[in-house]
């Protein structure tokens, strides 16, 4: 365990697992949603910055699993076991998901934050991880940070202020 | 990443003239709206990873103006104008006599102004693009947010994302009389083709990519 707390930063399409005291962090959710998963009793938490909902949506060669839902939630699931967190105390907190643009046109095809949320929900109820708390929707971007002290979520908005979950 | 393997540095050099093109055209523009003299700076194209893309932009949590753009046709892609919220204001106050209100919260009247300067901004942008490389390109209507510059851009990135961890952006920045010492940039424009676009854009130039 490190001695000194340090800010672990989560980058977009990415994710990645710590130990108490640090926190994890990642800026300027807006359509993407970020996922922590946590198990406060062996002092581990993750955190996945996930821009798209399903990986059947990828066209590349190689596949980025912390970029869809369905496979970077279980990607942190195993990191964490790997750990030795156990997999009937994790639990999930969720923010993001939001509409940034208001769309006229449907076609556009950009409902993607909501399918990201809908996405992610799924994907923990298969895992069997239960949803503690959450802060989606909206159509705001969000920065979120995550202490492995007091295992709160703290959502920050431009202009709705910040909020801990 | 492997997406990319055959663009070249002439490829981005062909990039590089489009944005010249382009940011060109859309100075000038703009220059006439404000009876101002505007310039622009060497557009920069780069392949960056989506951090690195947000990082272009201030930084993801940097908050910026932005009118987004999604263009269909034969060069499908995203198209964003980013303004700093100072410039916002300043243009605000040029354009309809309004001082600039709390930031992120304007008037209905200082919205439709930022919103139908971007309009014509990325208008005159693309039909310079458009005449260059005699391909079709249909802009959708301009949307608009403040907010995060993280949150604004990663929408427009949705179809790059599914084929690649990078995208190539055509980065030009506006500036108000680049010889005068301290000025501040105007704005800047991010043009992010979807990655089958790039054929396209090379093929009507009557550049082909190697195998």
């Amino acid at each position: 365990m490190s001695e000194v707390k340090q800010i672990i930063k989560v980058g977009i399409a990415d994710l990645k697992i710590t130990e108490t005291p640090d926190s994890l962090r990642t800026a300027g959710l807006g359509s993407c949603v970020g996922v922590v998963l946590y198990d406060a009793s062996s002092s581990l938490a993750g955190m996945a910055h996930i821009m798209l909902p399903d990986s059947r949506m990828a066209r590349g060669r190689e596949l980025n699993l912390a970029k869809y839902a369905d496979t970077a939630l279980k990607e942190l699931l195993s990191r964490l076991m790997g750990q030795g967190a156990s997999s009937i105390n994790i639990r999930a907190k969720i923010a993001g998901g939001a509409q940034m643009f208001k769309f006229t046109n449907p076609s556009d095809s950009m409902r993607i934050g909501p399918r990201n949320i809908e996405a992610v929900k799924l994907e923990l109820e298969r895992l069997r991880v239960p949803l503690i708390a959450e802060d989606t929707g909206g159509n705001s971007g969000r920065t979120i940070e995550f202490d492995t002290g007091s295992w709160l979520l703290n959502v920050r908005t431009v202009n709705k202020g910040s909020i801990d979950l | 990443m492997e997406f990319y393997d055959r663009i070249t540095a002439f490829h981005l050099d062909i990039l590089r003239e489009i944005g010249n093109i382009g940011a060109g055209n859309a100075a000038t523009a703009l220059s006439k709206l404000l009876n101002k003299k505007i310039d622009m700076k060497v557009p920069d194209v780069s392949l960056v990873s989506f951090d690195e893309m947000m990082d272009m932009a201030g930084g993801a949590e940097n908050v910026v103006v932005s009118i987004f753009f999604r263009l269909e046709g034969e060069v499908p892609g995203s198209m964003f104008f980013l303004l700093p919220l100072e410039q916002a204001d300043r243009f605000i106050y040029q354009l309809t006599g309004e001082e600039g209100a709390a930031p992120v919260r304007y008037s209905e009247i200082a919205e439709s102004a930022l919103r139908e300067l971007g309009n014509i901004m990325a208008g005159s942008y693309l039909s310079a693009l458009s005449d260059f490389t005699s391909l079709c390109l249909y802009p959708s209507v301009p949307y608009m947010s403040i907010d995060m510059a993280g949150a604004v851009i990663s929408p427009g990135l949705i179809e790059t994302s599914q084929v690649s961890d990078f995208a190539i952006v055509i980065n030009t920045e506006l500036v108000e009389d680049e010889m005068t010492p301290g000025t501040r940039i105007n704005g800047c424009f991010f043009l992010v083709p979807d990655p089958g676009s790039f054929q396209a854009i090379f093929h009507s130039l009557g550049v082909y990519q190697s195998e």
